[in-house]
């Protein structure tokens, strides 16, 4: 009786859910053969290099997203949290300059800070989407307007400037390489790991997916849909800190216009990476692969006449749209 | 008119490489009431999903009045006068009771809105339906059967040649079915043709002029219905004699008190509710829809809040605040709303399987182990039996009996000592039924004690040592013994006996 499994069902079942989870790693192939048909430089290693140690920052981001968006909620915190968490990290090293002194204590404490501040941000935006019973757009809406004015604040409206003498030291974390890749990309190759593996394979992933997927049924299956929620965006919370201490020694300041619309891009990296906004799904490599191309996209337009690199963020929303679409014409099937 | 106003010729339906549906002829004529019944998986509701455009044929033809029809959707069916009736609610929440009836069909005066046309047609249908909702409530506000009403309003109202039912009756009480069926013969004496889905062969019995049995994708037989007994109905549906529907009740409950509810309330729906559940018991919970037996259940096992109550288990008392406390525990309850809150439908039949017991599957690192759950799944599907296209088959593609033997391997995973199954063969084939209730019986013989709530009161008669009976939020019957018959249970459900409010009664 429970023998009625044809083997060519699970052929054709696996073969649309590898339509579903390849179709960012085709894109990203496709795009890079026209980056070089457009112009040769652009698949030099360089170049390549260049383009990947960019986008470290929004996947990094975008990993953390993952978690939030698998389990139905939203991120729209993370760009201002990042640039908060830049200033005080900058005002918090200036300081120490002068007590410890200039060395590697003095940025270890900044990025100790980072981290501290990273997981209390997505404590605050967890414990109030879930205790206070708010949507976590309008709460991460709100946040976003907060971390944003503090750092205006905090900046009296002008920019950080880390140190210089500081700058030295710290300037290896974006600067420098580990057998010929740069840090940067080692730390996103790394918290991507990372984060596959505790969204695939631990208790903690399975819920997110559970409680995306449909709250209620998890309520009913004893799981604390409050606290893993909350810990989505505690993780969101510390990816934003990693990306900070890779992003501060780039340029050494933040502003008011550190991280802007960087939430945008990091929720358009999951999305086009093939997770479902509506939550249940994780697809954390084709978050990686979203967070790539858009990098690719721009660098894409400063090698070419063709378009100006005005339109980035038009070429950016086509690809976007266009990505969700066929992903809806693969799942009908 | 003389021929069939609808009919199929060897129609066939693949999904993927599965076939659903064999070489299917099926004639309605026009007025007549014809009932489509078999179990689970039989095919009923891809058939009926092609009639109204849901579904295209793989092969074979649907003739309208003999003439060949494609419907490409639903609102080519509808427009050649095919309407149906969903048995998953169809309705969008957040509008009117009004606007859901015309949705999509919205009338207009100039350019704006006819709302007074509207409101005034949907307060006729709804009358006839002799229903209390309002055209101007929400639907999110609705109760379940007054959902069903709603959606049943809406079909009447498109002046459809042909209604389908898709097993109406699920949610409804038996006030409503009657109403129900008089609103069906009223459609039918003007000439409207039915097609009536079923899982209740007494209603079926009652109301249809006609009945197709089918099985296993292949019709088995159609029949005029004063040819047919109900067990001839049952027996052509399983294929088999169905000649003991229920276990011997050869079980006594052990002398140890494993449950004890004191005075436990929560706020609107369960006032002061006391009883007691033995070792091995098979305790029934009956009473009307909407007696707060679910809600009962809920505040118990910490899915619900409580304002009082005490509760012992093996006599210590638990302090039960989460979900999570009752299943450390060992209590498990099943949802009767089993695609809402029991199972997620869009995820496969592993992940379901072992969700509620994860933490059995955790190895080094915080690692779940898939091999193990693969092996449980393996095991569950050999178990209970479950029928689906693979193993790795996503919970939307199950008919309801498999999805069910699905929710059940998902709680027997933890492995528990007390259930509570709430509505376990709600929407389920005949045979699953009999398997189901087998089950609990084979359970109770293992030590294990079972609360069962069920408004079918001969499933309750047939399985149950005890049937408490709830009324309004209140305990107010408990029969067991020579003293559990239908007309009993039914004096206390309704208020004739056990007086009316506060004071529970417990009769031996």
């Amino acid at each position: 009786m429970s023998s009625k499994a044809p083997a060519e069902t699970q052929g054709a079942s696996r073969f649309t859910l590898d339509f579903r989870t390849l179709g960012p790693f085709v894109a990203l192939a496709l795009l890079m053969i026209l980056g070089t048909m457009i112009n040769a430089t652009f698949i030099s290693s360089a170049n390549l290099t260049n383009v990947l140690t960019r986008s470290a920052f929004i996947g990094i981001i975008a990993v953390g997203a993952t978690f939030v968006i698998s389990a139905g909620g939203i991120d729209l915190s993370v760009g201002s949290m990042a640039a908060f968490i830049s200033g005080v990290m900058i005002i918090a090293m200036n300081h120490f300059v002068n007590t410890v002194g200039v060395n590697w204590t003095t940025v270890m404490i900044g990025m100790g800070l980072s981290v501290a501040l990273g997981l209390a941000a997505g404590l605050a935006n967890g414990l109030v989407t879930t205790k206070g019973r708010i949507d976590s757009f309008i709460v991460t809406l709100g946040t976003m307007g907060i971390y944003r004015s503090l750092v205006t604040y905090l900046a009296d409206g002008g920019t950080l400037s880390l140190s210089f003498q500081l700058r030295g030291i710290y300037r290896p974390v974006y600067y420098g390489s580990f057998l010929g890749i740069p840090i940067p990309l080692w730390a996103f190759f790394v918290v991507a790991v990372i984060g596959w593996i505790v969204l695939n394979k631990t208790r903690f992933g399975r819920y997110c997916l559970a409680i995306g997927s449909n709250a209620d049924v998890a309520a009913y299956s004893a799981i604390n849909v409050d606290r893993i929620r909350t810990l989505t965006y505690v993780v969101q919370g510390l990816c934003v800190a990693v990306a900070t201490i890779i992003y501060v020694p780039r340029l050494g300041s933040a502003s008011a216009s550190t991280g802007v619309l960087w939430e945008l891009e990091a929720i358009a990296a999951v999305i086009i990476g093939g997770t479902a906004l509506k939550g249940g799904t994780s697809r954390l490599w084709g978050t990686v692969a979203g967070a790539i191309m858009l990098s690719m996209i721009g660098n894409i337009l400063n090698l070419t006449d063709a378009i100006s690199q005005y339109l980035n963020g038009a070429v950016q929303g086509v690809i976007i749209i266009v990505a969700v679409l066929v992903q809806r014409s693969g799942k009908g099937r | 008119m003389a021929g069939p106003i609808l009919r199929t010729t060897n129609l066939c339906k693949d999904f993927g490489p599965v076939r659903v549906l064999f070489d299917m002829d099926f004639e309605l004529q026009p007025g007549e009431i014809h009932a489509v019944i078999g179990e689970n998986g039989a095919g009923k509701s891809t058939l009926v999903k092609i009639l109204s455009g849901y579904h295209q044929p793989t092969e074979g033809q649907v003739l309208l009045r003999d003439r060949p029809v494609k419907f490409q959707s639903t609102k080519d069916a509808e427009d050649a006068g095919i309407c149906m009736i969903h048995q998953e609610f169809n309705l969008a929440n957040d509008l009117t009771v009004e606007e859901n009836i015309f949705l999509g069909k919205e009338r207009r005066r100039g350019l704006f809105l006819d709302k007074r046309y509207m409101k005034e047609h949907s307060r006729e249908v709804l009358a006839s339906l002799e229903t209390d909702v309002s055209p101007n409530a929400r639907v999110k506000n609705l109760s379940v059967s007054q959902k069903q009403m709603v959606e049943i309003a809406k079909a009447v109202s498109r002046n459809a040649d042909v209604l389908i039912m898709d097993e109406p009756t699920a949610v409804l009480t038996r006030s409503e079915i009657n109403v129900l069926f008089r609103l069906i013969r009223s459609l039918q004496a003007k000439g409207v043709s039915v097609i009536y889905i079923s899982h209740k062969l007494d209603e079926v019995k009652e109301l249809a002029d006609t009945v197709t049995v089918l099985r296993d994708g292949y019709k088995v037989a159609t029949q005029p219905i004063g040819e047919l007994t109900e067990d001839m109905m049952a027996t052509m549906m399983v294929g088999r004699e169905m000649k003991d529907m229920f276990p011997d009740k050869d079980l006594e409950p052990k002398p140890d008190t494993v449950l004890d509810v004191r005075g436990v309330t929560s706020p609107g729906y369960a006032v002061d509710c006391s009883f007691h559940l033995k070792r091995q018991e098979i305790l029934g919970f009956a009473g009307l829809v909407g007696s707060g037996r679910t809600e009962l259940m809920e505040a118990i096992v910490g899915l619900r809040q409580r304002s009082s109550g005490q509760i012992e288990v093996n006599g210590q008392t638990a302090s039960i605040h989460a979900y999570r406390d009752a299943i450390s525990r060992n209590i498990v309850y099943l949802s009767e709303d089993r695609k809402g809150k029991g199972l997620l439908v869009e995820k496969t039949m592993g992940f379901n399987l072992t969700l509620l017991a994860l933490k059995q599957y955790v190895r080094r690192l915080g690692m779940i182990d898939e091999t193990a759950e693969a092996v449980s799944l393996r095991k569950a599907i050999e178990e209970f039996e479950i029928r689906a296209p693979s193993n790795t088959a996503v919970i939307n593609t199950l008919s309801g009996g498999n999805q069910q033997k699905v929710a059940l391997g998902k709680i027997m995973e933890v492995d528990p000592e007390i259930l509570i199954l709430d509505e376990p063969t709600r929407g389920i084939d005949v045979g699953t039924k009999q398997q189901i209730y087998f089950f609990i019986h084979e359970l109770a013989k293992q030590g294990k004690s079972i609360i069962v709530i069920s408004s079918e009161l001969p499933e309750l008669i047939g399985v149950c040592q005890r049937i408490i009976v709830m009324r309004s939020g209140h305990i107010v019957g408990d029969v067991s013994g020579a003293a559990i018959n239908e007309e009993e249970i039914m004096r206390y459900a309704m208020g004739i006996k056990g007086g009316n409010n506060n004071e529970q009664q417990s009769a031996g």
